[in-house]
């Protein structure tokens, strides 16, 4: 019941959260602080993690498909198709979920039991729309960016370990990059990582928004923000795949 | 004028409010007093529209809050300025822009007009050389002097002051109270103030509403206050022996 109940609170919030901005140039000026606070903020992060994850995938690639009866352009391939189809949508997003997730929710939380929400309710604004629409926005540019950008790094993580590692010939390793490529593939990884912005941001920030108490309630409603958006994010996962995939 | 009737608010089943049944006069500090707990924050969240009271009306200059359309109603919120008790200003925003928000998101006024806006209600709570500053930089007098500037920018009809004086010392308590008193008589506000600090109710109290256990108990002025016989009303002025001892020289010196 109370899974029912979350989830019709959430979605009447989001009809409070997709209203016109009151005043555009403001928004837009939001929405570009928002863009820095939550994406290029995750840039450095998103690059150490895309790194590391191509290079260990590579050569665990290698590992497991070691056989005279495999090309070992393969490896390469196959690689590929894990960090554009899983790994970087997935992954990267489910890190964002925790990153990006908490500071949404423990940013507006904070606003709300420090009053300064009902601040901008009692100047006749609507303070969902006004605090949580710019985030939404935000994510939604700036997500699918970064797994773009993670991608790229994966692949150059995975050359990296063949290169420094010896783990393949880099030639066979890029050959493996280039064979069987769909666009396809990218469309559906970017349109994952739009669905799964929009989940995380909007999750936290609900959750954030239903704070009531004091710092200990900041601090489960950011707990809840990232559990929350993370099973979100999975179950989405599933139905994406299957519906682009399946 | 703000006038409520008949004011009626429950929590789970359990009367917070009852029949309250009082009047905010225009141009004058109109103070709220009662014990922690005894309904006084709702009562002002219900007449700041933060809470929507089950029964009864509140009435601004005879516009029934309850009654009024989505647009009549934002109407009269731009007429409002509050003072939050932990003075609620934005953590990310400058003290200028603290000020300056209501004149940028409900106003068209030019970045001029807006700028001198700024400038003249902050140097009118003595602030005239805080405007870079972020609220976690300046203390807490200074933030209730910010927040009293947001509150005056748009030239509210009505201000809300919930307990200004919270979390601060005697003698900040008292440069609050003043301003709050002179911007009341300058502006011709009406004023309502949330409080349990009898200072206060002495210094600016023109107008004090008691409210005990969610009801209206008494209603006079602050000279009145201290020779009235009832006894709940004695009991919280008179609480401490400090407050009993300086009350009764001051009414020994009048007589």
């Amino acid at each position: 019941m109370k899974i029912l109940e979350f989830i019709g609170e959430y979605i009447l919030f989001m009809g409070r959260v997709f209203q016109k901005p009151k005043k555009l140039s403001y928004f837009r000026k939001q929405l570009s602080t928002e863009i820095i606070n939550l994406g290029v903020q995750s840039l450095l992060i998103v690059a150490i993690i895309s790194l590391f994850m191509g290079t260990a995938l590579t050569i665990q690639t290698a590992l497991q498909t070691e056989s005279p009866w495999i090309p070992t352009w393969t490896i390469g391939f196959v690689v590929r198709q894990s960090v554009v189809l899983e790994f970087s949508p997935t992954i990267i997003s489910l890190f964002l979920a925790g990153k990006i997730g908490s500071n949404i929710a423990s940013e507006i939380g904070t606003m709300k039991v420090t009053e300064q929400i009902d601040a901008i309710e009692t100047m006749g604004l609507n303070s969902a729309s006004h605090l949580i629409l710019p985030k939404i926005v935000a994510c939604s540019i700036v997500n699918p960016i970064l797994v773009t950008f993670s991608i790229f790094l994966c692949l150059f993580g995975g050359w990296c370990a063949c290169e420094f590692m010896g783990t393949l010939p880099p030639e066979q390793y890029m050959d493996g990059l280039r064979s069987f490529f769909r666009t396809y593939d990218i469309i559906y990884a970017l349109v994952k990582t739009f669905v799964f912005a929009i989940i995380i941001s909007s999750i936290s920030g609900f959750c954030g928004y239903k704070t009531e108490g004091g710092a200990l309630e900041v601090g489960k409603a950011s707990t809840q923000a990232v559990v929350n958006s993370s099973i979100a994010l999975l179950f989405f996962n599933v139905v994406l795949t299957q519906i682009f995939l399946g | 004028m703000i006038e409520v009737k008949n004011l009626y608010k429950t929590f789970d089943g359990r009367d917070v409010l009852t029949d309250i049944c009082t009047q905010f006069e225009e141009g004058k500090t109109n103070l709220i007093i009662g014990q922690s707990g005894s309904g006084k924050t709702v009562l002002m969240k219900c007449l700041i529209g933060l809470y929507r009271a089950e029964k009864g009306s509140i009435l601004y200059s005879g516009r029934d809050i309850n009654t009024l359309d989505k647009k009549e109603y934002q109407q009269i919120q731009q007429e409002m300025g509050i003072l939050f008790q932990g003075s609620a200003l934005f953590d990310s925003m400058t003290v200028r822009e603290n000020v300056m928000f209501p004149l940028t998101m409900l106003t068209d006024k030019s970045e001029k007009e807006k700028e001198d806006r700024v400038n003249f209600c902050l140097e009118r709570v003595n602030l005239p050389n805080a405007h870079n500053l972020y609220p976690s930089q300046i203390s807490g007098g200074m933030k209730k002097r910010v927040a009293i500037a947001r509150a005056i920018a748009l030239n509210p009809k009505y201000l809300f002051c919930d307990e200004p004086n919270s979390g601060l010392d005697p003698k900040t308590s008292l440069v609050i109270d003043k301003l709050i008193y002179e911007i009341t008589k300058e502006f011709n506000i009406t004023t309502v103030v949330n409080t349990h600090d009898m200072n206060s109710v002495m210094e600016i109290g023109e107008s004090v509403s008691f409210i005990y256990q969610g009801k209206l108990w008494w209603r006079g002025s602050n000279n009145e206050i201290l020779k009235t016989d009832n006894a709940e009303v004695h009991d919280f002025v008179y609480a401490s022996k400090y407050a009993k001892a300086m009350f009764a020289s001051q009414n020994n010196l009048k007589e």
